[in-house]
């Protein structure tokens, strides 16, 4: 008889899926009218108040999507990153890879196709390309001999972070308005929010998810390093060019669409190891989950604290992850659990 | 049985290895000696196919160059020094990984894994522990997990590399009590690197002699460790005694 879960696995789902759900609610009612649970039901169902189902079909319900993929491809993301590097600090955003993928972005809008769903596909292409390049550039910079030390690791990722956002800049300032509104998303302003925008994150997300969740035992295995790894019998070299790959396609379906949110990947996978231990076949799900739900809540928090204006939400996790950055660096410094 | 022939080594240009050859029979224990640097541990990731090398690794006849690393894992388990180990993962996580090679990329394992994981800790004498998170262990039982963790892999061969360097007297001689324990009962070929002469002389069925990336010498602890070969060895004197109690050599420093 097989178990298909490592044996602790119904309770923390169930938790998880629960704590999604409430957010998804939460995310769906609150906004510049209030929208109650029960009518939420009756429009789900069609029977609900036109303009409540205008609101929540055009508007509320395509945000809240594309807000929960993106937080869980961050948080899954973000699990695979400092799983593979070893590293408790590997972040989407610290390791300079969101950014890169945002430069990537940015340079597939200025060059001016017709606006079509296949322009809008080729957008997270781009940022992929983008976030592998600067993947194996921050890697090898940050690279001692075969391990990755952790302020080497942060020290490439905002070296490179900062040229990836200069040049970002320059490109926007040179380019047309259109281009311009990028600004606000690159902050995480989820301005492109929209069904055609969920249409084409979707398949992008179910390879990169996909990838993610079968590697939970080859990023149990790396955790011991590649000599053990592969005398237990793991292909070293493969793992990790798949766990790269669908760590960066993630992360880069997320920049394209909901633009640079910083900490998700770090905070969300942290509280993961810190409840339910350090088996990745759970973390990766766990965070993919967790992820979805806390980007939900910063976006409500960012829609209500200066209403009727929005902060961009970039901003909420960065008010919040950073200080917890702090705390993980102090934590990594004595040998923590991570 | 193990079996290596003519294996080099370079790193850049140094040589590492230089056309080692021996071979290891099944209910036997091997162990390597020689001074730091002279390449014990190389010779050990080398036939566990971690660095790349040139000559031959076989057992059975199956060269290990065409293998795939789970191939090789099924016929190669090695034990490695534990001194950083992931320290979140608890003693059962770490022990039944050994059962990668057996499993799919998925890692799912079955109830005679499970079986098979338990009966390793039993053996290893650190069922009591399986709850436990490994960075809570001592040295010398993070040294049983990973004796079990290879156990757990259900090879007919085992590689330790230096498995004792950094425990007390009495983890020391435990761990390599159970070691011949085990390889008496699975008739497993075990190649151990070790720093302690008297060790080898005690645990050893033969001693390798390392020096410089070369085998010097290879026999029983009886034929290698004598004054002569091992002072030169070591660029220091020594003395060879009759063991007071096993009637063994025993290596005494001048």
């Amino acid at each position: 008889m097989t178990s298909p879960l490592p044996s602790p696995m119904k309770r923390p789902l169930l938790l998880a899926l629960s704590l999604l759900l409430a957010t998804l609610i939460l995310s769906l009612a609150i906004g510049s009218v209030f929208i109650p649970p029960a009518e939420l039901w009756n429009i789900l169902r069609g029977v609900g108040e036109e303009a409540f189902t205008l609101i929540v079909w055009n508007i509320r319900l395509p945000r809240t999507v594309l807000i929960a993929l993106a937080g869980a491809a961050l948080g899954g993301s973000g699990a695979a990153y400092q799983g593979l590097f070893r590293n408790p600090l590997a972040d989407p955003f610290l390791i300079g890879v969101a950014s890169g993928a945002g430069l990537g972005a940015v340079i597939a809008m200025s060059i001016q196709w017709p606006y079509s769903f296949w322009g809008l596909m080729a957008i997270p292409l781009a940022a992929f390309l983008a976030a592998l390049l600067t993947v194996f550039l921050v890697y090898q910079l940050a690279r001692v001999g075969r391990t990755v030390p952790t302020t080497n690791l942060i020290l490439a990722g905002v070296a490179f972070s900062s040229f990836a956002t200069s040049l970002t800049s320059f490109l926007m300032i040179r380019s047309t308005s259109e281009v311009r509104r990028a600004l606000g998303w690159l902050l995480g302003g989820i301005s492109l929010a929209g069904w055609d925008s969920v249409l084409s994150l979707i398949p992008y997300l179910v390879i990169g998810f996909g990838g993610l969740l079968l590697s939970g035992h080859a990023l149990n295995l790396m955790q011991f390093g590649d000599d053990q790894a592969q005398q237990m019998g793991l292909n070293v070299g493969r793992a990790r060019a798949i766990i790269l790959a669908a760590a960066s396609l993630t992360t880069a379906a997320a920049v394209a669409f909901a633009g640079i949110i910083g900490f998700i990947g770090l905070v969300v996978p942290h509280i993961v190891r810190m409840w339910f231990g350090a088996d990745y076949r759970r973390v990766i799900p766990l965070s993919i989950l967790g992820g979805a739900s806390a980007l939900l809540i910063s976006d409500v928090i960012a829609r209500v604290v200066i209403a009727p204006q929005e902060l961009p939400v970039g901003i909420v996790t960065a008010l919040a992850g950073a200080p917890f950055f702090l705390w993980v660096l102090r934590r990594a410094k004595n040998q923590g659990y991570w | 049985m193990l079996k290596i022939e003519n294996l080099s080594v370079e790193y850049g240009s140094r040589r590492a290895l230089h056309d080692v050859t021996l071979s290891v029979q099944s209910g036997e224990i091997l162990a390597l000696i020689g001074p730091n640097g002279a390449g014990k541990s190389t010779l050990i990731r080398a036939a566990s196919g971690v660095i790349p090398f040139s000559g031959h690794v076989r057992t059975n006849g199956d060269t290990f160059h065409a293998l795939t690393p789970i191939q090789r894992a099924r016929y190669i388990a090695v034990v490695p020094q534990a001194i950083s180990l992931p320290p979140a993962f608890t003693v059962w996580e770490t022990v039944i990984m050994g059962r990668t090679p057996h499993l799919g990329f998925l890692g799912q394992t079955s109830r005679a894994d499970e079986e098979l994981a338990r009966r390793a800790l039993e053996r290893v004498h650190a069922d009591e522990l399986s709850e436990r998170r490994v960075g809570e262990l001592s040295g010398g039982e993070r040294q049983r997990i990973l004796l079990a963790r290879a156990l757990c892999q259900s090879t007919p061969i085992l590689l330790l590399d230096e498995p004792t360097a950094h425990l007390d007297l009495q983890y020391q001689v435990s761990l390599l009590e159970l070691v011949r324990k085990l390889v008496h009962e699975d008739n497993l070929a075990v190649l151990i690197a070790l720093h302690d002469l008297n060790l080898a002389a005690r645990y050893a069925d033969r001693v390798a002699l390392m020096v410089a990336g070369n085998i010097k010498a290879i026999g029983t602890p009886r034929e290698v460790l004598t004054a002569e070969l091992i002072s030169e060895s070591y660029c220091w004197p020594v003395d060879v005694v009759e063991h007071p109690l096993s009637g063994g050599p025993l290596v005494l420093a001048k």
